[in-house]
């Protein structure tokens, strides 16, 4: 953006995101290759600070990565004790029986209920005394690529003004020039969206579909904690159309944690994932939980739900895409940490195999996805959240049962999605308006409120993050077609129409943005556009989540 | 001339804080934690006198936890040239900081001592003024602004309805308010730097000093929630409510 001369440092290997993925590929590069220099960026203003998870994790991938996590102190200290899936109608819920049997995906046994954000945190110390050098508060704002090669990142430029001018604190960015470069971003990666569309990535596969995880912590009276305790749901308040469901894990010194996720191939443009969030809370099967506690937390983040079917090819000329930046989550399990992990030791092992042979592609990372546990894990899991899409959630569900009792995953054939998130709303006139309850201050809160909690915070003097491409294209087709659906699946208050009556006009209260990349993913007809703000800006989500 | 600054770890001010359940304190496991923004704008001072000529190194000093290392190394990075840590348990009262800092000054002999007014975490206002009165030093608290002259200071303080200026002998304490100036971001490739300047452990017992407790902390509570406002209908309801149910008029 700015001519000034920026300074430069040469790395072997940069790191894009300090999430699972990409702290266990810097871990795994230095135990391989001691002396190789790994320097990883975090737009969070420390690691975890933009983390959001459920989350229950599989300790698999850690387990590989350090056999003796538990004598190294990581926070994973409340074991899974007990679960249930529960489908909802409006008041009532039935468990399904045999867990293990109907939906083995959902089980849970030698799992553990943290904080992602937590262990984030834990990976980051032990990365940091392998040698790798973290540098929260810095964003990945530009690919360098030289020559058709990936040769590193520059970080944002800090103390640009709103009207885009250097400002009196003004320092330029930073070229993080890399030998390698590992784009570890989480899902729907800004820089990675580049590198995807440089080299043509998802050539040949299928849409990446995606969810909106929305999410508090509560603090609950002892009396009603029950740790280890795991619960799911689907059905109720969701329709049949809609891809969703509840999580609700007791975990910690008094905490639970609840979320809603929502597919985002929604197709009603009236939908609010932060209500329905909202009123789901009401219903006995979660009231129960919460009731007399306080909300300590709250943030909301995307997730890849493309499975196998909507990879992308993992390799380019200088780097690789590892973790939810190349969609390796497994959906029917809402886990992605432990493929994250892995995805990024595999890239790691494929870095250094690169970097002995002096070849500028990581090419056998692919190979050795496909030959590890986590291409058998996707394999398995692959039909059952295009089968949602396709057959709605009640035959969804029942095909999964059967994908899982007589195929085991290995059905010999292979269901595609057809349409990217943006493709399926309908217009605001075929539609109807839920009737979403309004807060009442105890149990459920208006967006404000959850906002304030995320501790989110933006230097005011700055560019807007959020780039609406084509304003004429907001009214004719965001307004006129679907009345502003952004305003309603924004989970953080960002957008507004302001002179509703006379001359709508879209309003963008970008310092409120959770960065959890909905409106890159959701906007009809991809006229928004989620950039880096000023690094250490967005949420700082405290300890618990 | 060299400045000491002295620098605290606290919650970091986006945080909104949470009691303990038990109410014995602000929970900090796992909170963001970073420097108090007041000592920023106290190191930005330092280094800004630096850049003028008018002080030749600044020494950042931290009291506190291992951890308090990160918040020295941001100083750092901001341009301050070296860092002592004291070891000692997390946020020690403001008399026993004092009495370190003044055992540190008899170690480093600087010509001034920049403190922020006040930390953002027990609000205490005190340290500054506890260490000019140890150290019998003129002092400047609330400094607006800051001019170095030959052999003395001319600080403008923040008060009431106004400034008010006062000259000090040097050596002095000054307490940097916050429309002093505004810090600098810690750049990436000052970051960067950062890691290799020096950074001196020391342990509160290496200085001599007494840290124990002579505050008692009874309760930290949360500020009573607001009552919802009411809309009313017409300016006679107003008036009656005012007068029945605030009973104000
Ligand atoms: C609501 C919800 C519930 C979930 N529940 C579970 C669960 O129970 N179990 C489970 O295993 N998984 C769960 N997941 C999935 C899991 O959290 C993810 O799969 C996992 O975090 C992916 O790891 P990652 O490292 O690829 O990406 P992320 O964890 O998303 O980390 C990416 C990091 O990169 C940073 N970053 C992004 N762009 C840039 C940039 N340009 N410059 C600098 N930094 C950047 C981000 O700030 C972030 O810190 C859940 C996800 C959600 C949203
Ligand atoms: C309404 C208000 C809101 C404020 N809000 C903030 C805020 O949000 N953030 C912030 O940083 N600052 C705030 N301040 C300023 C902050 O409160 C003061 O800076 C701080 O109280 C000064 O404390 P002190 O102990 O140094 O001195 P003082 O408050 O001046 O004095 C402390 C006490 O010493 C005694 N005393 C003082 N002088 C004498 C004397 N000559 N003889 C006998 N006894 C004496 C008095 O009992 C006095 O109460 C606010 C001030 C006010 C008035
Ligand atoms: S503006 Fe976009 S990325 Fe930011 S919180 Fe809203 S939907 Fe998410």
């Amino acid at each position: 953006m700015n001519e000034t001369v920026r300074e430069s440092m040469e790395f072997d290997v940069v790191i894009v995101g300090g999430g699972p993925a990409g702290l266990a590929a810097a871990i795994r590069l230095r135990q391989l290759s001691p002396e190789t220099s790994v320097c990883l960026i975090e737009k969070g203003s420390e690691i975890g600070a933009h983390i959001v998870s459920g989350a229950v994790i599989e300790p698999r991938a850690l387990a590989e990565l350090l056999p003796d996590w538990k004598e190294r102190g990581a926070p994973l200290n409340t074991q899974v004790t007990a679960e249930e899936m529960l489908y909802l109608t409006e008041t009532g819920s039935l468990r399904v029986p045999f867990l293990d049997k109907f939906m083995p995906h959902m089980a849970n046994h030698g799992n553990y209920i943290v904080s992602l954000g937590e262990v984030c945190r834990w990976l980051a110390t032990q990365a940091e005394e392998l040698g790798v050098e973290i540098y929260p508060g810095f964003a990945g704002a530009e690919v360098l690529i030289e020559n058709n090669r990936v040769v590193g990142v520059a970080t944002g430029d800090m103390g640009i003004t709103r009207e885009g001018k250097p400002g009196p604190n003004y320092q330029p960015g930073m070229e993080l020039r890399g030998t390698y470069t590992l784009f570890a971003e989480g899902c729907r990666g800004s820089l990675t969206k580049q590198v995807m569309a440089h080299y043509d990535l998802r050539k040949g596969v299928d849409p990446q579909t995606y969810g909106l995880g929305i999410k508090e912590v509560w603090e609950v009276p002892a009396e009603k904690h029950r740790p280890g305790l795991v619960q799911h749901s689907f059905g109720w308040p969701m329709d049949d159309q809609t891809y969703g469901g509840a999580f609700l894990y007791h975990f910690g010194e008094n905490l639970v944690s609840y979320g809603f996720v929502v597919g985002l191939d929604y197709p009603n443009t009236w939908l609010s994932p932060f209500e329905e969030m909202q009123r789901l809370k009401l219903h006995p099967a979660f009231r129960k939980h919460l009731e007399g506690g306080r909300r300590v937390a709250y943030g909301a983040r995307a997730l890849s739900e493309g499975g196998l079917q909507a990879m992308p090819r993992l390799t380019f000329p200088g780097g690789a895409l590892i973790g939810d930046s190349a969609g390796f989550l497994n959906v029917p399990k809402i886990k992605g940490t432990h493929t994250a992990m892995k995805s990024g030791m595999l890239a790691a092992e494929a870095v250094v195999d690169a970097m002995q042979s002096q070849r500028a592609e990581p090419a056998t990372f692919t190979q050795r996805v496909k030959e590890s546990w986590v291409w058998e894990e996707l394999r398995t899991a692959r039909n059952i959240r295009p089968a949602f899409a396709r057959f709605g959630a009640k035959k969804g569900a029942i095909y999964s049962a059967l994908d899982a009792m007589i195929f085991k995953g290995r059905a010999p054939w292979t269901l595609h999605f057809k349409h990217a998130d943006n493709e399926v709303l309908k217009p605001a006139t075929l539609t109807a308006k839920p009737n979403y309850p309004k807060p009442d201050g105890q149990l459920t809160f208006d967006r404000l409120s959850s906002v304030f909690l995320s501790a989110t915070n933006h230097e005011e003097d700055q560019p807007v993050h959020l780039h609406v491409k084509n304003q004429a294209l907001w009214k004719t087709v965001n307004w006129d077609v679907f009345r502003a659906p952004e305003t309603r699946y924004c989970p953080a208050g960002v957008y507004e129409v302001v002179d509703e009556a006379a001359d709508p006009k879209l309003q963008i209260n970008a310092q409120n943005c959770v960065h959890c990349k909905t409106c890159d993913i959701k906007d009809p007809c991809q006229n928004i556009d989620w950039t880096v703000p000023e690094g250490a800006g967005g949420p700082n989500y405290p300890a618990g989540m | 001339m060299k400045i000491v600054v002295p620098v605290k770890r606290v919650v970091d001010y986006n945080i909104k804080p949470r009691v303990k359940a038990d109410g014995s304190g602000v929970e900090t496991a796992g909170v963001k934690m970073s420097m108090n923004p007041f000592d920023e704008i106290a190191v930005e001072e330092a280094v800004r006198l630096k850049e003028k000529g008018a002080a030749t190194e600044v020494v950042v000093v931290s009291i506190g936890v291992q951890q308090a290392q990160d918040t020295l190394r941001t100083a750092m990075a901001m341009g301050a040239d070296r860092a002592i840590l004291v070891l000692a348990e997390e946020s020690p009262e403001p008399l026993a900081v004092a009495k370190v800092l003044k055992a540190i000054v008899a170690k480093e002999e600087p010509g001034m001592v920049i403190l922020g007014k006040q930390a953002i975490d027990d609000d205490m206002n005190a340290t500054g003024q506890m260490l000019a009165g140890l150290l019998g030093w003129g002092q400047g608290t609330f400094a607006g602004k800051v001019e170095v002259a030959d052999g003395s200071v001319r600080v403008s303080r923040e008060i009431d309805g106004g400034t008010e200026e006062v000259s000090l002998k040097l050596p002095a304490v000054i307490t940097a308010d916050l429309r002093l100036n505004e810090p600098r971001y810690a750049s990436l490739p000052n970051i960067m730097k950062a890691r290799k300047k020096p950074l001196e452990t020391l342990n509160v017992a290496d200085l001599g000093v007494d840290t124990t407790r002579r505050l008692t902390v009874v309760s930290v509570a949360e500020p009573a929630q607001r009552a919802a406002g009411v809309k009313v209908g017409s300016v006679a309801e107003l008036v009656e409510k005012l007068r029945n149910e605030a009973k104000v008029i």
